[in-house]
């Protein structure tokens, strides 16, 4: 029998705690139906209207939660036999349960009511597209060997500046650039002080971010609130149907009715992992990130490409920021990101450093937020600070619970001094 | 983020700024004086761009450029000279004990600001960021608020004192945790104390809408902390100086002594310099993350305690106000050093204190002190920038 090693007990040890849980939301559950709803309204946005429609399925509320409490009971003895017989459980079997255990809560929660499954996935989307900007900020940065804590910041400075230029030009597109390069500014200042002039990247990361902070609030108390018809009016970014893909069930109208930062939001994750694993150009940068004496020595310009990974990230940031103002139609206000750089970057370790499982993470993290909105329309009895914190607390569990110690770029954080 | 990286970023800070000697004889001391300087004339600059009469006169700078120069001037001194007034002295002022309640006000500001900067030095020096003041300061007020508001059966001295230590131990439980945290699965501290700090906002929030709400009030807010619980008061009724001024002092002493003297102490820095070798030399490494962040997290709700139990008096959603964020600039700017600390904290309080002056005078945003406050440490952090900016030699270093 093989020794058991401590961190392969740590799967099961969670599942049965998550178990327990699901037991107890099973005992105390209320006696009444849940409506599942899985396609959208018909008088929703999408205009297009979907190939096909799924019948709304009613359930009692106590049964599905025996039922989910059986399926995790199930995962749980697999998870233990697994880890005591010396396998490695597949990652699915985590995954799996993770829904189950959300879907059982979310009935329970949405007792006496309709949940409408489209409408959930919207709403998680919309909160995911600036993290998931956020975290690939935070990919391209710390691949290439230098820490972002400044993602909050350059988020900010994007919805600003995107707000601002687009209501001044009357035009969304001129203030979608505006904000890139308000983004790519702050990564450039972040990149100045922690290349040239060797200042430490969590240090220049932080007081950028109070910088933006304070900036902004500035701005924004001198003259955008009093002319807010000037400044601060942005006019909204038209979202249009993919023709084919809209008319997919329940996935069209929540991915592929849209606004265009969503679209290009695809096409930044897709494009930041081809560059990054397909490309000579990401060979280099990933080079530079974990050892850059040896991408110097084979003469790869480490400064020039950190300075240009950093600032293509912070562009994306940027335009992760101007979903929080034009995206949405909404004026820029004080501190409008509230938290959401930090967040990416915990999507970003957890997703390891990698583009697509970032932009998951990222996904996961807006489901979270996203609850206490949905949550709150159906006049749930749990206290809203309670849903406000969820997304923090997760991120905690998460970070402390699954993801343990992670290596990332072995050269992030570090200084290069060429000599 | 890799163990490497948190080797690397302590290490760069310790090396360069330890020999306060050597930055004496070249030239180095200055720094910090122009850096203020420099980020006061950035304000400045913001200040005249924001101020009306400056735009309304820009519209004919090249028929009468007089008039938007001096419309600059005038913003940008009163900006300034209010700033110096609600922070120093105030010449306006009938008699001298007037006058002199700005400086005490500065003095009351830096308070919390200096004892919270020195519990993030701390975590620094010992290689740990620790961003969680704001919630261990949260913690830690909530914590004195319990003991002052519910257990009112001790005698005077007692009462005060108990509910200090109550802070003291909320702040350190609730940083502790991250360093516990740190050691058994090895989360990353600076993302765990951030969602801390939200977590702990929200929790106080509910806190003060229910069991901790004051039964009469509209706001989220305790009932007011009964006096045998407060800091004394140093200066009489008419000053806000309390008990608390002379607590940071205190601990400035105790955060030297512990830092430079203590084999605790010792300890924490091995971790900071190189947490393998420390291993090595028979460092606990998973207790002293526990310890470090204890540590640090005592401090900051030492900090909330002065803000309870010694300014404000009750607890509200505001009792952190900006002092996390204020702590981590006067912890940089003070390069974690006590003494550093102290003066740093001295500054940025008086910044507050001076900006309440400067946004009922001269309506100038509050905010601005958040860009100045930045400013410095970018600039005390990046010494070539500053001497490229005064025309200054490059230093010795920078030459060989």
């Amino acid at each position: 029998m093989k020794t058991l090693k401590r961190g392969a007990i740590r799967v099961p040890i969670i599942l049965s705690v998550l178990t327990l849980i699901t037991l107890w939301v099973a005992a105390i559950a209320p006696g009444g139906e849940t409506t599942i709803q899985i396609n959208s309204n018909a008088t929703a946005t999408g205009a297009a209207g979907e190939a096909f429609r799924f019948a709304n399925i009613i359930t009692s509320t106590a049964f599905s939660a025996w039922l989910t409490f059986g399926l995790t009971l199930l995962a749980t003895a697999l998870a233990w036999w697994f880890a005591l017989t010396g396998r490695v459980a597949s990652r699915w079997l985590s995954i799996g349960f993770g829904v189950v255990f959300v879907f059982n809560i979310l009935i329970s929660l949405f007792n006496g009511q309709t949940m409408t499954i489209t409408a959930l996935l919207h709403g998680s989307l919309s909160l995911a597209v600036p993290l998931i900007f956020g975290s690939l900020a935070g990919v391209l940065s710390e691949r290439v060997g230098l820490v972002n804590i400044a993602i909050e910041g350059q988020l900010l400075a994007g919805a600003f500046v995107s707000a601002m230029v687009a209501t001044l030009v009357q035009n969304p597109w001129v203030g979608l650039i505006g904000a890139m390069v308000a983004g790519a500014f702050v990564s450039w200042l972040l990149a100045v002080f922690a290349i040239r002039y060797v200042v430490d990247q969590i240090i220049i990361g932080v007081v950028l971010n109070v910088l933006v902070i304070g900036l902004t609030n500035f701005m924004f108390s001198t003259f955008m609130s009093a002319n807010s018809q000037v400044f601060n009016a942005p006019p909204r970014l038209p979202s249009f149907d993919v023709p084919g893909l809209a008319q997919i069930p329940v996935i069209g109208p929540v991915f592929f009715s849209q606004t265009p930062i969503v679209y290009l939001m695809y096409v930044a994750v897709i494009g930041v992992w081809f560059a990054l694993y397909k490309t000579r150009w990401g060979l280099r940068l990933r080079a530079v990130g974990e050892y850059p004496k040896a991408a110097d020595t084979v003469g790869i310009k480490v400064y020039a490409t950190r300075y240009r990974s950093v600032m293509i990230g912070g562009a994306l940031a940027g335009l992760g920021g101007a979903f929080f103002t034009i995206g949405q139609s909404l004026a820029f206000g004080k501190e409008m990101t509230n938290g959401a750089g930090y967040i990416a970057l915990a999507a970003l370790i957890f997703g390891r450093w990698n583009p697509i499982y970032a932009a998951f993470a990222g996904l996961l993290f807006g489901f979270a937020e996203n609850l206490q909105y949905s949550l709150s329309t159906v006049g749930s009895h749990v206290p809203s600070d309670f849903l406000l914190m969820l997304p923090y607390v997760l991120t905690v569990v998460l970070v402390a619970g699954l993801v343990g110690k992670v290596t990332g770029p072995a050269a992030a954080g570090k200084a290069y001094i060429k000599s | 983020m890799s163990d490497k990286m948190k080797t690397q970023k302590t290490e760069a800070p310790v090396g360069r700024f330890s020999g306060l000697a050597r930055e004496l004889f070249t030239g180095n001391a200055l720094i910090p004086v122009l850096a203020v300087l420099a980020s006061f004339l950035v304000g400045g600059i913001l200040i005249a761009l924001s101020n009306e009469n400056v735009q309304a006169t820009a519209g004919y700078f090249f028929a009468r450029p007089g008039d938007m120069l001096s419309a600059i001037w005038q913003s940008v001194f009163g900006a300034y000279d209010a700033l110096f007034r609600g922070s120093i002295y105030n010449y306006h002022a009938d008699n001298f004990g007037d006058g002199i309640l700005s400086l005490t006000q500065t003095l009351a500001y830096s308070t919390p600001i200096t004892i919270a900067g020195l519990g993030l030095a701390v975590a620094f020096r010992s290689g740990l960021f620790n961003i969680g003041g704001t919630g261990q300061i949260i913690v830690g007020a909530v914590g004195s608020t319990i003991i002052a508001l519910y257990v009112p059966i001790w005698p005077g001295p007692l009462h005060f004192l108990v509910a200090v230590l109550a802070g003291i131990l909320g702040g350190a439980l609730f940083g502790g945790f991250v360093g516990f945290l740190k050691a058994t699965t090895g989360a990353n501290e600076v993302i765990v104390t951030i969602m801390f700090n939200y977590i702990a906002v929200y929790l106080l929030h509910y806190s003060l809408t229910s069991w901790l709400k004051a039964p009469l009030a509209s706001n989220p807010q305790s009932s007011p902390i009964p006096q045998d619980a407060l800091y004394p008061s140093l200066a009489g009724p008419d000053y806000p100086l309390h008990l608390g001024f002379i607590v940071m002092l205190l601990a400035v002493a105790a955060v030297w002594w512990l830092m430079n003297r203590s084999s605790v102490g010792f300890h924490f820095r091995a971790l900071g310099h190189n947490p393998s070798a420390s291993k090595v030399a028979g460092v606990n490494i998973g207790r002293t993350y526990f310890l470090v962040m204890a540590v640090s997290g005592a401090l900051a709700g030492l900090a909330g305690t002065s803000q309870i139990l010694g300014t404000e008096k009750y607890l509200g959603t505001g009792v952190a106000a900006t002092y996390g964020f204020d702590a981590i600039t006067v912890a940089l700017l003070g390069r974690s050093n006590p003494v550093g600390v102290l003066a740093a904290g001295i500054l940025f309080g008086g910044l507050r204190a001076g900006a309440v002056t400067m946004q009922a005078n001269q309506n100038v945003p509050i905010d601005i002190v958040y860009v100045v406050q930045s400013m410095i440490v970018l600039f005390i952090a990046a010494p070539p920038l500053v001497r490229s900016i005064f025309f200054m030699p490059k230093s010795k270093e920078a030459r060989a």
